[in-house]
């Protein structure tokens, strides 16, 4: 039996050790919006936060969670930056097909949370490893100077 | 544990089509009763109405209104990232005078009776449903209209539609939809001729530049309901081992270690199809399990023995020696104007050149994945499908469902680029779900399935062969192509490509050339070819587009001068001339191929980017353009070519003519994800093949771009159509001129031409 905190509640799960977060998440728990993509840590589609920094959850087993905030997509919105984050994808119109979109914004939140002021070397190092097939790339990087911009005016 | 909670995502009452039909009594909501149908003028077989269900017009299929004051769109077009379903319900709000805030987007099962052709590729959707759409809208605002002259007992032409009002200006008096929504059910529906289509002054959203989604807060708070996130409780999943070779099947199989693994249930074997295929599974083995964890591991843990296949000796490497060789002896000539030959011998230079464009796998974000219920002798599916009516069909036909009984959900894809118009991954499902009845079972493919096993982009050897005269005039052009054909994938394999392949910028090339000639030599299938976003535009234009600005450099003449020269003066010509019996379906009298139009949106992009400039050291410019979809697009790449022979692209611009521009942001987007994709494509795209087998397996060996590859800026720009009223696509049309700009571009940094892709490290 593992015992995992994810977005602020508790759940008890008897699977084995080495299933990944990823799985243990959407097909046990019934949480939805982190997504496959690859199952090797290739895509960034099942990106999620274990205490604060971003992970894979597709090669991160359950093990490696116990006894650690977890915060998927579902629960990034209470966080200030977080919700900056998916205001200014709306705003900008990033999302085509959306599906790697919970992994960006996942990823951006956890950038911005650590630099609030990122150039644009820095959210390409950083979002390199979230794979976008659409090509959302360029509306990413706006709408992570806009989301950048919104939150420096809030602290302001 | 088990799930704690119910997490049905799906209400099946309202996606039920009987209840749908018959309204939803507890809201309040009412559906447009009567018969009708938009009158058709004659027999027409082109554009939608040429499409399998044609064009349905009828608004209680697509409408519907709430006491509450909220409008529904069933929206029967696939959503893929395309935002038809955000540009089709602003359009419909638009022709209502709705308010966008009341707008709500229902997706439509598979239900071709209904709602008329589905299937969503071709870069169609709005170009076949913007009219029928708008009519359907404003037939239900006329009923509104009249609801409100029977209720104030007024003459209707006194009423105004304004903001999801109607309002009596002479009175004062005004009433919300909402409050005419109950009224609904005793108009009658009025006659065509009384139903006037907004002025396009009027307009609020339509061709508006704006950002409107119904989609994007549930995308990005993780809330939006793709395939793979149907989900029931007691719910199976299953993963599939498939023949790694194309045309073999499972002979047998030990699943004694599968079967120990933790949460695998059952090991079940699935009837494959030997080529042809079509749609339908390849056949293997299924491991079904209590998660998909269980059933990945047991399908690793499967030992099984596959049959020999004709095409176990497919070797990309020999295959595209064959391409070559093909490609240099004549063919089957599809258009011959002129004389070549004649042009050749006498010609004061002659050029020629070959070209390779390897397989593609789509890889959408999501990887294929279907659910399904079957139940007292119902299915019920659930699957991010391009193409609902086909997957429908089939799925019934493995379960051995009647048709009526069975039903598809279409769910949001996770990207789509024609791979999800093929439904051997929902029929799977419909497979398995008949050992367990009552019990929703999900096929969940891989990455590794996904590329392995994709419906592959065609292979291409492309020849072209010019004569050119003392002032730089093309005299002669001769071009061969060779590439495996999609209808390989439904009957005996021609080895020549289809109408619909050669119409994609092969043999409609648009030039002002007095001698022209285009062959197709045959070459057989050893994979299944599948529609690939832009499909043979892509291998065509490469090589087309390329060829031409060699022929320039030749000529010594500036590229963009050069093609002006070979494309002529300002003309129309119906692409019947140029022996395209297709046309992307569409009447070649009304949509014919304009030179003009061409011409102007390429002197746009290069224009907008500057063409001419002086560039720092190491960096060029190169463009291309190319017609398909019926649209216009051209694209000009800066591009710096690093000592390693890393390509970083500076800036992009694209151009393109696309007739109305209906969603003008949506339309922008498209354009920088074809310019994004174009890239990868040339850059690293490839699936290869050894033995029969694909080489690639995943993303780190079939590179799609990442952010750090994507171009420094893109700009887009909209070329004002003027009185232009035709539609164009927008999804495919962007992607096949940025591979050749970036070849062009290329040469120019560097003095190497790219005839071969991917480029990968040929300029290390």
């Amino acid at each position: 039996m593992h015992s995992i905190t994810l977005n602020g509640n508790t759940y008890q799960l008897d699977i084995p050790d080495d299933m990944p977060l990823l799985w243990a998440i959407r097909d046990v728990l019934g949480f939805t919006g982190t997504k496959f993509g690859c199952g090797l840590g290739q895509c960034g589609a099942c990106t999620m936060h274990i205490d604060g920094a971003p992970i894979r959850s597709c090669i991160t087993p359950i093990v490696a969670a116990v006894g650690k905030q977890i915060t998927t997509i579902e629960g990034i919105g209470d966080d200030p930056v977080g919700k900056q984050v998916q205001e200014a994808w709306i705003e900008e119109g990033v999302p085509q097909c959306g599906y790697c979109q919970c992994g960006q914004v996942m990823t951006a939140t956890a950038l911005l949370q650590r630099n609030p002021t990122p150039n644009n070397e820095e959210i390409e190092s950083t979002m390199h490893g979230n794979i976008c097939r659409c090509g959302t790339y360029n509306r990413i990087k706006t709408a992570i100077h806009t989301a950048s911009a919104k939150i420096k005016e809030e602290s302001a | 544990m088990k799930p704690s909670y119910k997490n049905f995502i799906f209400s099946k009452t309202n996606l039920d089509r009987r209840n749908f039909l018959k309204g939803l009594g507890t809201t309040g909501a009412l559906i447009l009763t009567a018969n009708w149908n938009w009158a058709q003028d004659g027999a027409q077989k082109f554009g939608g109405h040429g499409m399998p269900g044609g064009i349905v017009e009828d608004p209680k299929a697509y409408l519907k209104f709430n006491t509450d004051g909220s409008v529904i769109f069933v929206c029967a077009r696939s959503e893929m990232g395309q935002g038809i379903r955000s540009s089709l319900a602003l359009v419909v709000a638009d022709e209502l005078e709705a308010d966008w805030k009341q707008m709500r987007v229902e997706q439509a099962t598979g239900d071709q009776d209904l709602y008329g052709n589905q299937n969503t590729d071709g870069s169609r959707s709005m170009r076949h449903w913007y009219q029928p759409m708008r009519r359907c809208a404003a037939t239900a605002r006329t009923m509104l209209q009249n609801a409100a002259a029977s209720h104030w007992d007024v003459p209707a032409s006194e009423i105004r539609p304004y903001n999801h009002r109607m309002v009596h200006a002479k009175s004062g008096q005004q009433i919300s939809y909402g409050k005419l929504a109950g009224m609904l059910d005793s108009q009658a529906i009025p006659d065509s001729a009384s139903v006037k289509l907004k002025d396009a002054k009027d307009f609020k959203f339509i061709g508006k530049d704006q950002t409107l989604s119904v989609d994007n807060m549930n995308i990005v708070s993780g809330k939006a309901t793709y395939g793979a996130d149907v989900r029931f409780d007691n719910m199976l999943y299953a993963v599939v081992a498939r023949p790694p070779v194309y045309g073999s099947l499972m002979e047998s199989y030990d699943d004694s270690e599968a079967l120990k693994v933790t949460g695998v249930v059952k090991v079940i074997p699935i009837e494959g199809t030997t080529s042809p295929s079509e749609f339908n599974p390849l056949g293997g083995v299924a491991v079904v399990a209590e998660n998909t964890w269980a059933a990945i591991q047991g399908s690793k843990a499967l030992k099984i023995k596959w049959s020999s296949s004709p095409n176990d000796s497919y070797d990309s490497d020999t295959y595209r020696d064959s391409l070559k060789e093909a490609s240099m002896k004549p063919g089957k000539v599809l258009r011959n104007e002129g004389n070549v030959e004649e042009a050749f011998a006498s010609a004061d230079k002659k050029y020629s050149a070959s070209y390779y464009l390897p397989h593609f796998a789509h890889a959408p974000m999501e990887p294929p994945v279907a659910i399904v219920i079957l139940k007292d002798g119902k299915l019920e599916a659930w699957a991010p499908s391009q193409n609902p009516q086909s997957a429908r069909q089939k799925a019934a036909e493995r379960a051995g469902v009647a048709f009526e009984d069975a039903t598809l959900n279409v769910t949001l894809l996770g990207g789509g680029f024609g791979r999800k118009s093929k439904s051997d991954f929902v029929v799977e499902a419909a497979e398995l779900a008949k050992s367990f009845p009552g019990r929703a079972i999900r096929v969940q493919w891989t990455r590794e399935d996904d590329i392995a096993h994709d419906y592959l982009h065609t292979v291409s050897g492309e020849f072209l062969e010019a004569s050119l005269d003392k002032k730089g005039k093309t005299t002669g052009w001769l071009h061969r192509t060779v590439a495996p054909t999609i209808t390989a994938l439904f009957g005996p394999d021609s080895g020549h490509q289809a109408a619909f392949e050669i119409g994609m910028g092969v043999v409609n090339a648009p030039f002002d050339v007095p001698n022209i000639r285009i062959e197709n030599p045959p070459i057989p299938a050893h994979v299944r070819i599948g529609w690939f976003r832009s499909v043979s535009n892509i291998p065509h234009a490469f090589a087309a587009q390329s060829f031409i600005a060699e022929l320039a450099h030749q000529a010594g003449m500036d590229h963009q001068e050069f093609y002006f020269k070979l494309l002529g003066k300002d003309r129309e010509i119906n692409p019947l001339d140029q022996k395209d019996e297709w046309n992307h379906g569409e009447d070649p009298t009304i949509y014919t191929v304009n030179t003009g139009r061409i011409r102007r949106t390429l002197r746009r992009a290069t224009r907008e980017a500057g063409w001419g400039k002086k560039l720092p050291k190491g960096r060029g410019m190169g463009f291309a353009v190319h017609y398909s979809f019926v649209s216009y697009v051209a694209c000009v790449l800066e591009v710096e070519v690093q000592d390693n022979g890393n390509i970083i692209v500076h800036h992009a611009t694209m151009a393109v003519d696309c007739g109305p521009q209906i969603n003008p942001d949506r339309i922008r987007s498209q354009m920088e994800g074809s310019c994004v994709m174009g890239l990868g494509l040339a850059i690293t795209g490839e699936v290869s093949f050894k033995e029969g087998k694909a080489v690639q397996s995943n993303f780190h060996d079939y590179q799609v771009p990442r952010i750090s590859q994507a171009p420094k800026s893109i700009s887009t720009h909209l070329i004002d159509p003027g009185d232009i009223q035709e539609l164009g696509g927008v999804g495919e049309p962007g992607v096949p001129p940025v591979a050749p700009a970036l070849c062009n571009a290329i040469f120019v940094a560097t003095g190497k031409r790219i005839r071969q892709l991917p480029i990968q490290d040929q300029l290390a």
